[in-house]
């Protein structure tokens, strides 16, 4: 080609180039970043994306959906040029990303409003007093059963303890009614941590203290451990969890080869629609099982929306993740998952849309915990889940993998 | 005077520089988007890249490299790596040269097996992964289900949720995915050996196995070479099959490299380790590759 040619296409394409970004420039374009699995699904964010443009003519808000699993990579790797304004986040991020300088913080909240809000949802924001983000979704762990199992069993209520439901799957399990009563997310994964928290925390314990320090070698989480190694043993646990995530886990339990799980709130609708799942007359939603004195436990699931440190409309950002968590859309999307208002749960419309949900999160958001507020939790985390894994496969006894633990986090804790 | 290509140019420019004008933007590319994160990214293994860290962008000299080195993760790590790599490369070979030897053969239907047995490779890994992830599924997989009906399992068995089951499994599907690259190259490899050779090793009285080992294997050693070349590298890098099938699991049972520097990258914000392990995978890649570049070479002069 002459060279003539190619420096007059060239031009075009400047001028082209140029124009474009002319014409986008009076809008103010913001990019936000959700996950694609539980909680407020695509469709429903999506439109509620186009009321709010709708309603905010100079903000346009490009949408991405990602799994949950890819969430933290795209936050840290976009949050220093801005390539997301928007970032749904996850609890455990939260003071990691706030030492790092991954997200800014955001404007403190009007009494009344931070009154309003479950604390477990808001302190999911929250890293040395200051605010990273508000609270959207709102989520905890439940019990699932499967009511028509245990009345086979001889079973008319749910256990109340660790131990009796480990005796009903015993006889569940004797009675040939399920080969293997309770099934976990156990694999080497959050959700395992997910559900160790839950564990331990219903044993009294926590895996780090007050102040932060690692605990993971206390009598609790000794307990905890051994309580999932022995139902391992003993054939109450389906072995195979040591594999399974979340949606494994909602799959069992809707083919029906489990008598119990634990799984957020999710895995009630999907037991209930009748296109995938064989339990819908079946499924009851309840309170996580507790020890001795203390009644249940369970972990926060609470994602908070934030702003990435390097967005450069911080503004719009922010305008755009208040009408996100408002009580306006969160009323409108309640089937998707439970409002972070507690006002909102004595309205008629909202208990009406979800009854049996709405009353199982009253009692049990009572018993939230959270996963350890430390800076450096997702090293823990990934330590500590190969730790729990090597004992439930055998590889280690209770009292090995925790010292190891705990030696590692104290490791972890210490490091400058 | 002036010669006819430069005339064709038309301007001032000598071809050189006119050539080196036009290779430019692709230049500029390369160094944009290969180069400079090169640099940049060993410059992070010489310094505290930690972002959760306080001494955060201070020098630190080879202190990464020793902590990464004196650590026991990293030789658990590697080793897991050797494991994949090694095993997975035994097997490959093997069986791409048996399948190989097969196509060879002429008989109705061979072409038609040939472009078949492609189909494996040309599946993206990630979808390939997410199939075998599915096939090994412990309640509703399809290997429990032929185990099952061939009568070999009695009940539905875990096949990722075993650290050394997994790992095999994961070979297993690495082997399924990239036998069929072996094949085709041993395919080329023995359709350009004459024929005759093989008459007149039978004449003088060569078996099948003797035809095999001195008329066929000398042929077939150079592309053995590069087969086990790419594909050592190639596998010592895998990262997909590994994210896909089990991110590590169980007990860091399939735990390799690449992963390890994934997760405390982009999971700890560890960037300096993350570095680190990145080009210490490459070192170790590039002395593979030496070596085998030596063996080609004396290949070729031995020939």
């Amino acid at each position: 080609m002459e060279r003539r040619t190619l420096a007059i296409l060239a031009l075009v394409a400047l001028v082209l180039f140029s124009a474009s970004a002319l014409m986008a420039a009076d809008k103010v374009v913001i990019n936000a970043l959700f996950m694609k699995q539980a909680g407020y699904s695509e469709e429903d964010t999506t439109a509620a994306t186009r009321e709010f443009e709708a309603r905010n003519p100079n903000i346009q808000v490009e949408l991405s959906f990602v799994p949950y699993e890819e969430l933290e990579q795209k936050i840290i790797t976009s949050a220093a040029s801005g390539g997301y304004d928007v970032v749904l986040s996850d609890g455990p991020f939260t003071a990691k990303f706030a030492k790092g300088g991954i997200v800014k913080t955001v404007p403190d909240l009007a009494a009344a409003d931070k009154a309003d809000i479950f604390p477990g949802a808001l302190d999911a924001c929250v890293y040395n007093g200051k605010l990273y983000g508000m609270p959207w979704l709102n989520d905890c762990k439940y019990l699932f059963y499967n009511k028509a199992m245990l009345e086979k069993a001889g079973f008319n209520a749910p256990p109340k303890t660790w131990d009796e439901l480990l005796k009903m799957g015993k006889v569940m399990k004797d009675k040939g009614i399920v080969q293997y009563p309770i099934v976990w997310s156990w694999s080497q994964a959050e959700a395992l941590i997910c559900d160790y928290t839950t564990i331990v925390a219903s044993f009294g314990g926590a895996m780090v203290d007050a102040s932060g320090k690692p605990t993971l070698s206390s009598a609790a989480n000794k307990k905890a451990l051994q309580f999932m190694v022995d139902s391992i043993k003993n054939g109450i646990t389906n072995p195979k969890s040591t594999e399974y995530i979340e949606d494994n886990v909602r799959d069992a339990f809707d083919a029906g080869t489990a008598a119990f799980v634990l799984n957020w709130t999710y895995n009630y609708s999907a037991a209930k629609d009748p296109t995938g799942s064989t339990v819908v007359n079946d499924v009851v939603i309840g309170t996580i099982p507790g020890s001795g004195a203390v009644k249940s436990a369970t972990v926060n699931g609470g994602q908070p929306l934030a702003i990435t440190a390097g967005s450069k409309h911080p503004y719009e950002a922010w305008t755009y993740i208040l009408y996100l968590t408002g009580k306006e859309f969160q009323k409108k999307y309640v089937q998707n998952a439970l409002p972070i208002w507690k006002s909102l749960y004595d309205d008629p419309d909202v208990v009406k849309s979800n009854p049996d949900v709405v009353k199982a999160a009253k009692v049990q958001y009572a018993y939230i915990v959270n996963r350890p507020k430390v800076p450096y939790y997702s090293a823990f985390s990934s330590m500590l889940q190969v730790k729990i894994q090597e004992a439930l496969l055998g590889k280690k006894s209770v009292d090995q993998a925790l010292k190891e633990a705990q030696a590692e986090a104290e490791a972890l804790a210490a490091k400058k | 005077m002036r010669t006819k290509a430069e005339r064709r140019t038309g301007g001032d420019l000598s071809e050189e520089a006119y050539a080196f004008l036009l290779l430019s933007p692709a230049g500029l590319v390369v160094l944009a988007v290969v180069l400079v994160p090169l640099a940049i990214t060993f410059v992070y293994t010489l310094m505290n890249m930690e972002l959760l860290s306080e001494n955060r962008g201070s020098f630190v000299g080879l202190a990464n490299y020793a902590s990464v080195l004196g650590s026991a993760w990293f030789w658990q790590s590697l080793g897991r790596t050797l494991y994949f790599t090694l095993s997975s490369l035994v097997l490959e070979t093997g069986l791409g040269l048996l399948v190989a030897l097969l196509l060879n053969g002429s008989f109705p239907g061979v072409s038609a097996l040939r472009a078949l047995i492609i189909l494996p490779w040309a599946i993206p890994t990630n979808v390939s992964a997410a199939l075998w992830k599915w096939i090994y599924h412990p309640e509703f997989g399809a290997l429990n289900a032929l185990l099952q009906w061939m009568g070999i399992i009695k009940e539905c068995r875990s096949w990722l949720g075993d650290p050394s089951v997994a790992m095999n499994m994961l070979v297993l599907a690495d082997v399924w995915k990239m036998t069929p690259l072996a094949a085709i190259f041993f395919l080329a490899a023995l359709q350009f050996i004459n024929k005759a050779l093989y008459e007149a090793a039978r004449i003088d009285g060569a078996g099948p196995f003797r035809r095999f080992w001195y008329v066929t294997m000398p042929h077939l050693v150079p592309t053995l070479l590069v087969v086990v070349v790419m594909r050592s590298m190639e596998k010592f890098k895998a990262f997909d099959i590994f994210y896909v099938m089990t991110r590590g699991g169980p007990a860091n049972g399939t735990m390799v490299l690449t992963y390890e520097a994934y997760l405390r990258g982009f999971t700890n914000l560890d960037y300096s380790a993350a570095a680190t392990i990145a080009y210490l995978i490459a070192f170790i890649v590039l002395a593979l590759t030496f070596s085998y570049l030596r063996l080609l070479r004396q290949e070729d002069i031995n020939d």
